[in-house]
Parts: C-alpha cells; structure tokens; sequence
C-alpha cells in the first residue's frame, strides 16, 4: 500500500536562480528517505513538490510510476511549525483529513482517539494549538497526518524548532510509530544525527543538486550510534554538505 | 486581584459618563455665556423629563423598531455582500481585476451623498434608507475583509491541500475562520458608520425612526426632543456595537488573550485556563510573564 516516489531530472526554480537542478531520486515503497541540507539548499522545496504543492519547472515527478498532479491525501504533509488550524482543538485538528474525505462523524471518533492515545496526547483532545507546548503540537500534526492512512508521509523539518530533549523524545515517538505503520516517509532535517538515525537512507542536498544518496548501515537503531561504519558516514555526510 | 480592579473600572467608566452629564447641566443650567453660549440649550434635567415623557408614548417605540429594523437589514447585508467581495476580490485575481476598480471608485463617495441617487433608485423611501445603510456598512466591511484573507498564512491552505481539499473545503475549512478576526473588526466599524448613515438618511428623507424625529424636534423648535433623539441613538449604537463586538468574540476565542497595557493580563478564555503556551500565535503578541 506505500507509496514509490520517483524524480527523475526534476527542477524547480526561476530561470537563472534554480532552487532544484537535475535531482534524480527514487523512493522505494515503505522506506524512509531522509534528505539533508544546508538552509537555502532546496530540501523544502523538494518536499513541497512531492506533495504537490510546487509544479516542477523540468523534469517529472512520478508516485507509482504515474506522473504525479497537485496534492493529494495519499502523501500526508508534516510541517516544522503553525501546521494546526489555531481555532480547532486537539481533536478537531486530528480529525480534519477525514472530514475532508467526508467520513462520517461517528466513524471519525474511533481512528482520532487510537492516534491521540498512540502519540501521548489522550486528555489533551479539547486543548487549543495554542494551549500545547511546541513537542506537543509536533505530536498532534504526525496524528493528523497518519490518522488517514496515508501512502506517504513528507516531513519538513518536524522536530527543527523544538528543544534537544523534545526532539529526541519526537525521534523516538516517530520510531516507534513507524514500527506498525508501512507507510512511504519522506523526511527533510538540517541535523546529520537525526537524518542517520531516522533513515533508511540518507540523500545530500547540496546547492540545489543531489551530492549522494547513502545507505544507512543499521537503520533506525539509536545503539548503533557509535558505530565506526556510522562515524564514518557521518564524517563524509559533513564534507559533502561543504 | 481582578474582582477590585474590575469594580474600579466599572466605576471608572460609570463616573465618566455621570460628570459628563454634570458638566452639561452645570453649564446650560447656569447659562454660561462665554465664548460658546449654552444659554439656549436645554439643561440635562430638561431633557431627561423629555426622555421620560417621550418613552411612555408609542410613537418612541416605533421610531426606534423603524430605525433598529432599517439598520438591522442594511448591516445584514452589507456583511453578507461585503464579506463575499472581500473574499473574491482577495481570492481570485479575475475577481480582483473586474471588481476592484469599481469598488475603489465608489468607496469615497460618502453614503449619504447617495440620497438623490436612492430616491430616484428605488419606489419607495424606506427602500433607500435601507440601501444607503448597507452602502456605508459594505465598504469597511469588504476591505477589512480582503485583508483579513490576504493575511491567512499560506500554510495553513497547504495542510488542508494536502489532505485532499479542494477550492470549497478551502473557503469554508480555513479562509473563513483565518480571516474572522479581520472580519469582526470589519463589522465592528461597519455599524458604526451604517448608523451615522441611517439616521442623516431618515433625517432627509425617513417617515419614521430616530433620525426622522430628531430633525423634526428640531423644526419645531423642541430642542429637548432634539437630545432625547440625540440620546437615543448613541444609546442604540452603543448597543449595537456592543453586541457585534460580543458576538465577535465569542467567535474569535481561540485567539490568544490581547495583551492590555497594565500588567494585569486578560483572563484566559474560561475553562482553557492552566498550562502557559510556550509561544503566540504569529499574528498577535503574547503578554510578557
């Protein structure tokens, strides 16, 4: 049921100052793909037009082979901050994708209170945005984008504006949610730990062009930290993004 | 804390009313000729057994139903049409184009220099008084509108796109509720000015209602009259406005307590009292801890 997602020569930008040029990249169903960059490196953009939100200027974007056309609620998009609607609660929030898809109130309950429960917010369901903590927040937005069943998730930047220990305790939420879910994650951080951590593999954008695409010895797996193999990618990581 | 300061401030706002009165009766009462002349207005006192007399008769009640119902279909339409021009000519650049220069042009025309243009327009007066009302009521409504829509965070657009929303999920899901808070503001200047405009359009050509009785004291020279419908209306708009203003916020409630300019915060919304938010809304300023 997951999602591939293909660029094949995909460019975005305007004529003389491209944000994307060239960028070939396949994902494969189930997998997570976390894509590191510098600030201004092109990685949202790369996100926002596999959601559908950016036309590419050149080259295709592909999901299952089919050229792929605007946004759609098979590919769930996370963003870094202010994502919620301000004036819908906890609940409301979670459940907006399926009152999209015109699912019935009564058959919206069930889902939305399983995905609160399941990112630690049961008693939280009646509190404003507002009302939550910035990890908090974090937690409701990756309940509204599972909650439908999505294909594919896109995270821009989900844990960039929360605090170190927030952050690791989100990476480890995502982890342990991403043990049941098969769904196509996307992932796109600034953080070379967190993009080794999280991902199946690790693809460097570096001035708006793909510099590598590497696979992560012992994925998903926070013991294997020190691993030499790991050191190692991390250290080459570091120089291509220079 | 908040209990005492709020007395206070009732009294505070109590008192400045009751002087203001005082003042008026000091002045007129003792026929104060010094540059401005009050020796021929009428003392508070006078006026107030005006307002006494005035509201025991029938005639006052119905001016005053005239007056609320002309006002009360002239807003309710004005918001309607002004809150639907705002959002197109904000929304679609088509609409924008074809609608804007109009509205640009006829937005400085005071309403109530539409009076010769309403009793040609319409069969009947009341119709006019009506469309004047709304006329006045439309334009700060649909500009505060337009920008209202203009600032909803983009982003916000993008999540419900992402969910699969198409253009009327959209509308309806985020562009509306975004842009309330713009909106309420939009109304709230919107039936100050349907009010001016309601009463100078009845004072020249109104039957009935406030404004109709007012210049009619005056052409008979009742200068009581004259402030008794003077009274009455800014008891009416202050009414009005209030209850636009209630209703406002009790449709912006999510929005983060306004920071005041003493120490002493807002009160959070009740029963969402409890955990701080770490940070505000983008678009208002949190209260400094």
């Amino acid at each position: 049921m997951s999602l591939r997602l293909t660029a094949r020569g995909l460019s975005l930008g305007h004529p003389g100052h491209p944000v994307l040029s060239g960028v070939d990249l396949d994902v494969a169903p189930g997998e997570v793909l976390t894509v590191v960059g510098a600030s201004g490196g092109g990685k949202s953009t790369l996100l926002r037009a596999l959601a559908g939100l950016l036309t590419p200027t050149g080259g295709e974007l592909l999901a299952d082979g089919r050229p792929l056309r605007g946004p759609g609620a098979e590919r769930a998009l996370v963003f870094q901050e202010d994502g919620l609607l301000p004036w819908r609660t906890v609940r409301r929030n979670v459940e907006l994708p399926l009152a999209v898809r015109r699912v019935p109130r009564a058959a919206r309950r069930a889902p939305v209170t399983d995905w609160l429960d399941r990112v630690g917010l049961a008693g939280l369901e009646r509190r404003l945005p507002r009302e939550l903590s910035g990890g908090q927040r974090q937690r409701v937005q990756l309940a509204r984008a599972l909650v439908g069943a999505p294909r594919a998730v896109l995270m821009d930047e989900p844990f960039g504006a929360l605090d170190p220990q927030t952050r690791a305790s989100m990476q480890q939420l995502l982890l342990t949610v991403r043990e049941k879910e098969q769904c196509t994650v996307v992932l796109v951080t600034h953080d070379v730990d967190e993009a080794l951590l999280l991902g199946d593999r690790v693809a460097v954008l570096a001035g708006g062009t793909l510099a590598a695409v590497h696979p992560v010895p012992h994925p998903r797996d926070p013991a294997a930290r020190a691993e030499p193999a790991l050191r190692r990618l991390r250290e080459r990581i570091l120089t291509e993004l220079t | 804390m908040s209990a005492r300061t709020d007395l206070g401030r009732r009294a505070l706002r109590f008192g400045s009313l009751a002087a203001t009165v005082g003042l008026w009766q000091l002045l007129t009462a003792g026929r104060v000729r010094l540059w401005l002349r009050f020796d021929h207005l009428p003392t508070a006192t006078e006026v107030g057994r005006a307002f006494v007399r005035q509201v025991g008769t029938d005639q006052y009640w119905i001016d005053l139903t005239e007056s609320l119902r002309r006002i009360g279909t002239g807003f309710l339409l004005a918001a309607v049409l002004g809150v639907a021009a705002g959002v197109l000519t904000a929304r679609s650049r088509p609409a924008a184009d074809l609608l804007g220069p109009v509205l640009e042009v006829v937005r400085p025309i005071p309403a109530i220099a539409l009076v010769p243009v309403a009793i040609m327009l319409f069969p009947e007066n009341e119709q006019g008084i009506v469309f004047i009302t709304c006329a006045a009521a439309f334009f700060p409504i649909a500009v505060a509108t337009r920008h209202a829509v203009r600032a909803v965070p983009p982003r916000w657009e993008e999540a419900v796109r992402t969910m699969g929303g198409g253009r009327a999920r959209v509308l309806w899901s985020v562009v509306l509720p975004g842009a309330l808070p713009g909106v309420v503001g939009g109304l709230s200047v919107g039936i100050g000015v349907a009010w001016i405009c309601v009463i100078s359009a009845e004072m020249v050509s109104g039957q009935f209602g406030v404004g109709y009785r007012t210049w009619s004291a005056y052409t008979v020279l009742d200068y009581p009259g004259v402030f008794v419908g003077m009274a009455t209306i800014g008891l009416l708009g202050r009414a009005t406005s209030g209850a636009v203003e209630l209703a406002g916020r009790r449709l912006t409630g999510w929005l983060p307590p306004v920071a005041t300019g003493a120490a002493a915060a807002a009160p959070p919304a009740a029963g969402r009292a409890g955990r701080g938010p770490e940070e505000a809304w983008p678009a208002r300023a949190e209260v400094p801890a």
